[in-house]
């Protein structure tokens, strides 16, 4: 078995094979399926989770290197105001990508409640939105505590 | 009374006639102009929360007992024959249950004519282990020489169909009465849609019914399809997708993904997950191909049009469709001489797919920088020249549009338009600023079949219900509002139930910008149906006469004043409920139903570098009524977005030595990211259409994207003078366009 603290709780997991990443671990062994696996390379931002409160891509994770890191996940930050930040500025289309946007957002927000324009440009630019929903996100987290 | 009627329906510019039944009254006057208590007023996504709280399941996220998961060996050469291809090692790995190959499933191949070309599937207890058993097939290939060049291709008469011959009036006659002629050779890049969902379904047998759960755009059209293809009864396929992420065009049909699914549920009795990777998404679900346009305009000093004339190349690839590049060539000007011939190349390369708008995003770019240069020639205000050729009527056969408000577009454009000289004003050292428009022309008007049933309870709650998908473009949220206005009720008093062909009646595809014009009427007349009958229960109940009564604010209202709540009338039902039933009538006939705007751009380029940034995008367009404008804004800002990536970054790279897809991950095929949006800004005309349904709607999700391209194309030759003719507008291209340019202004300024 594999100990894990996910979103506040202590969660075992039969012992996962060599290679298994955070996000299978997720979605396939605990079925948080927020967390969404756009790209599984690291390249889209989807599934992204924080560790100890920093983002990371979860897909290219291995669940062995968590350790007893505290994972967060979007079903950790469902009562977050980013949520209805997001609702309400209509900052998502088709959603997929949306967790992993909010997961980012939560995590900046949290280094800095009043982040500039420019600042959540940066720390957004490695979650990609097909649909385009960039200005209304960019908005939800200029607006996250209204 | 049922009535059967033949009409005309179109889908993203493909006419065909067909029969509807239309049952009830679909012939309801439409709602005043503007908002009303709920239609025409922002309203935040009815499944907002459940999508960004990561609760919503999309298919990607189906589990069933039992599942398995399939993976797909795919052809790793452009063109190759499968001379010997076993499975028995693959089969012999432990978790594995089963394995398929071309004689086992018709989609795969044993002659594959693309890179990506399914060849073989296997099924195993993990995708892991699926993939891990890929690499003990064995298979013999023998590489084929591929034919990878557009323009070889049609020398070759390698090509879809006949080459399509379009002409109206006299064009060597307009060319030989024209004072300036202008002509230049465009090409288009291949670009793929990379929906953050892959493409994906999930099968399983329940009893005597397949199951469908898959990502897509038309769950009738799969229901159909599959049910065609094995010769079951329609019935016996349930199509399921209540969430899905994204298609853009690439979802409409069943896919190989959900063929081989069902293949290997048959062979194995389990239910089989078969979901594309990113890199197989990137090869074979589809593209917007790529384009060779050679177009020539004739014009008269005043800047009338007098002969447009456009040979197009369409690289449709080993499968798929010649789309429209010539629509808006043929389409958006009033030009009497009007010649198109267009070729759709058969390729060794993945077969393409719709793409928001299809054609006419590719044909766009040509025309609308033509006429730029055209512009430029004619020492004319590009806004001016297009105002003097606003066709007024269909050119092609008389037709008369249903509406159209260009002509107030271009009016609002005049604000945007009249900033260039400031922009310019703004050019810093080796940084040129400039701005530049292009008009768009688009289809969007819907049509019917299209059902939908309202079911109101005694609790006074409506539930529209109707086997739709709602792609992420708010569907659910705009039919609630139709219905919520419709019934007089707040829209936290009506719920959406779509997603399912088992649970609802017939609902049209989610492309061609169809689903609020097609849908939308048809939710409106279930919910008409519905009131009428509350008013009529009122009536007997309370002793009036029913033309005294109407719904208002979730009440059923007196003409005299009096008022009773929804529930105290719908309250005598007890557990029963009311049904109403509505049915999407046929559009207006002899008229033409499109879609028109205009965009405008602002530029940045480094002459230096080649870098070009987009700084601002004013969008100005008429699709008739607005349902949502929040959500409406929304479907324009991603348009836009789309349409910066088409003109500056995206593009699939293939080695032409081998016709191989390099670019097959997010790091390698470059989408917009936050940090490239420019400034925007949307202006939706919001005037219903008068001739069109009992909503005055029309589609909205691909117009933005058609004049994007131009629009910054020709903001580009406003800064710096280069004509851009080929896209994307690398560095490389940007730096060629401006050398060219130089070279031109060197040749120019050289004694004679």
């Amino acid at each position: 078995m594999l100990e894990l603290r996910v979103n506040g709780a202590l969660l075992e997991v039969p012992e996962p094979p060599v290679g298994r990443t955070l996000a299978e671990t997720l979605r396939d062994d605990l079925g948080l399926t927020g967390t969404k696996i756009a790209c599984a390379e690291g390249h889209c931002g989807a599934c992204t989770v924080q560790l100890d409160g920093v983002p990371v891509l979860s897909c290219i994770t291995l669940v062995h290197s968590v350790g007893d890191a505290e994972v967060t996940t979007i079903e950790g930050l469902r009562d977050h105001p980013l949520v209805d930040a997001f609702v309400r500025a209509d900052a998502l289309q088709c959603g997929f990508c949306t967790p992993g946007q909010i997961v980012s957002a939560a995590a900046l927000v949290a280094a800095d409640p009043e982040p500039t324009r420019e600042r959540v440009r940066h720390a957004l630019a490695g979650n990609l939105c097909r649909c385009g929903a960039y200005p209304r996100i960019e908005e939800a987290v200029l607006t996250w505590r209204d | 009374m049922a009535r059967l009627i033949r009409t005309e329906k179109e889908v993203e510019g493909r006419y065909t006639e067909q029969w509807v039944v239309v049952e009830g009254d679909d012939a309801i006057d439409q709602w005043p102009r503007g908002p009303g208590a709920v239609v025409g007023r922002p309203a935040t996504r009815l499944d907002g929360h459940q999508r960004a709280r990561g609760q919503a399941i999309y298919t990607a996220d189906v589990q069933l007992p039992g599942l398995v998961h399939a993976a797909v060996l795919r052809s790793p050469f452009a063109r190759a024959r499968v001379n010997k291809l076993d499975l028995s090692r693959a089969l012999e790995l432990p978790g594995v249950v089963g394995a398929i190959g071309p004689d086992d499933c018709h989609v795969l191949q044993t002659e594959p004519g693309y890179h990506g070309a399914p060849v073989a599937a296997v099924a195993a207890d993990s995708f892991a282990r699926a993939r891990e058993a890929l690499a003990l097939v064995e298979v013999e290939w023998e590489e084929l020489e591929a034919l990878l060049d557009p323009e070889e291709a049609v020398r070759q008469g390698s090509v879809h169909e006949e080459a399509r011959r379009y002409e109206r009036g006299d064009v060597d006659g307009g060319f030989a009465e024209a004072d300036v002629v202008v002509e230049a050779e465009y090409r288009t890049q291949t670009v793929l849609h990379n929906s953050m969902e892959t493409h994906q379904s999930v099968v399983r047998w329940e009893g005597d019914t397949l199951e469908v759960y898959i990502s897509t755009q038309y769950i009738w059209g799969v229901r159909d399809a599959i049910a065609r293809t094995l010769e079951l009864p329609p019935d016996r396929v349930r199509v399921i997708c209540k969430y899905m992420g994204g298609g853009f065009g690439s979802k409409n049909n069943p896919g190989d993904y959900t063929y081989i699914g069902i293949a290997l549920a048959g062979r194995t009795g389990r239910p089989v997950r078969c979901a594309l990777t990113r890199r197989e998404e990137n090869l074979a679900t589809g593209n917007r191909n790529a384009t060779i346009q050679r177009l020539r305009a004739g014009a008269r000093s005043d800047g009338t049009l007098v002969a447009l004339d456009g040979e197009y190349v369409n690289a449709v690839g080993w499968a798929g469709w010649s789309g429209p590049t010539y629509g808006p060539v043929e389409m958006l000007y009033a030009c009497d001489n009007v010649r198109t011939l267009t070729h759709g190349a058969k390729l060794n390369l993945p077969p393409n797919a719709a793409f928001r708008a299809p054609g006419f995003v590719e044909g766009t770019f040509g025309l609308e920088c033509l006429l730029d240069e055209l512009a430029a020639r004619l020492e004319l205000d590009p806004l001016e020249l297009r105002r003097r050729n606003h066709a007024d009527h269909d050119l092609a056969d008389g037709r008369p549009f249903s509406s159209k408000n260009l002509l107030e577009c271009y009016r609002r454009a005049d604000a945007h338009w009249a900033r260039r000289d400031e922009v310019r004003a703004r050019s810093e050292g080796p940084v040129r600023r400039g701005t530049g428009l292009a008009s768009q022309i688009w289809y969007g008007g819907g049509g019917p079949p299209s059902y939908a049933w309202v079911r109101v309870g005694s609790d006074g709650r409506a539930t529209v219900i109707t086997a739709m998908q709602d792609i992420g473009t708010g569907s659910r949220t705009a039919m609630a509002q139709i219905a919520a206005e419709e019934l007089g009720l707040p829209l936290d008093r009506v719920r959406v139930e779509l997603g399912d062909s088992a649970r609802g009646p017939y609902a049209s595809i989610s492309a061609g910008s169809s689903t609020t014009p097609s849908m939308g009427p048809a939710v409106r007349a279930a919910a008409a149906d519905a009131g009428r009958q509350i008013v009529e229960i009122a009536a007997q109940r309370y002793h009036v006469e029913e033309r005294v009564l109407s719904l208002q604010d979730g009440h059923v209202v007196n003409a005299d004043g009096g008022s009773w709540p929804l529930e105290e009338v719908t309250g005598l039902l007890e557990d029963a409920q009311i049904l109403g039933k509505g049915a999407r009538g046929p559009n207006p006939t002899g008229m033409r139903v499109l879609t028109f705007g205009v965009q405008v751009a602002d530029v940045a380029v480094d002459v230096e570098t080649g870098e070009v940034k987009v700084e601002r995008l004013a969008a100005i367009h008429d699709v008739g009524r607005v349902i949502n404008p929040l959500g409406a804004r929304s479907q324009v800002e991603g348009g836009i977005i789309q349409g910066v990536g088409h003109t500056l970054s995206e593009e699939r790279l293939v080695d032409p030595q081998t016709g191989r897809v390099l670019t097959q991950t997010l790091d390698a095929y470059k989408l917009p990211t936050i940090a490239d949006v420019p400034e925007m800004v949307v202006e939706l005309l919001d005037i219903p259409d008068d001739h069109l349904t009992n909503l005055g709607s029309k589609g909205l999700g691909e117009p933005p994207i058609v004049p994007t391209a131009a629009a910054i194309v020709n903001a580009i030759r406003d800064a710096t003078g280069a004509d851009v003719r080929s896209l994307p507008v690398t560095r490389e291209e940007m730096l060629r366009a401006l050398a060219e340019a130089r070279e031109r202004e060197r040749l120019a300024a050289a004694p004679a």
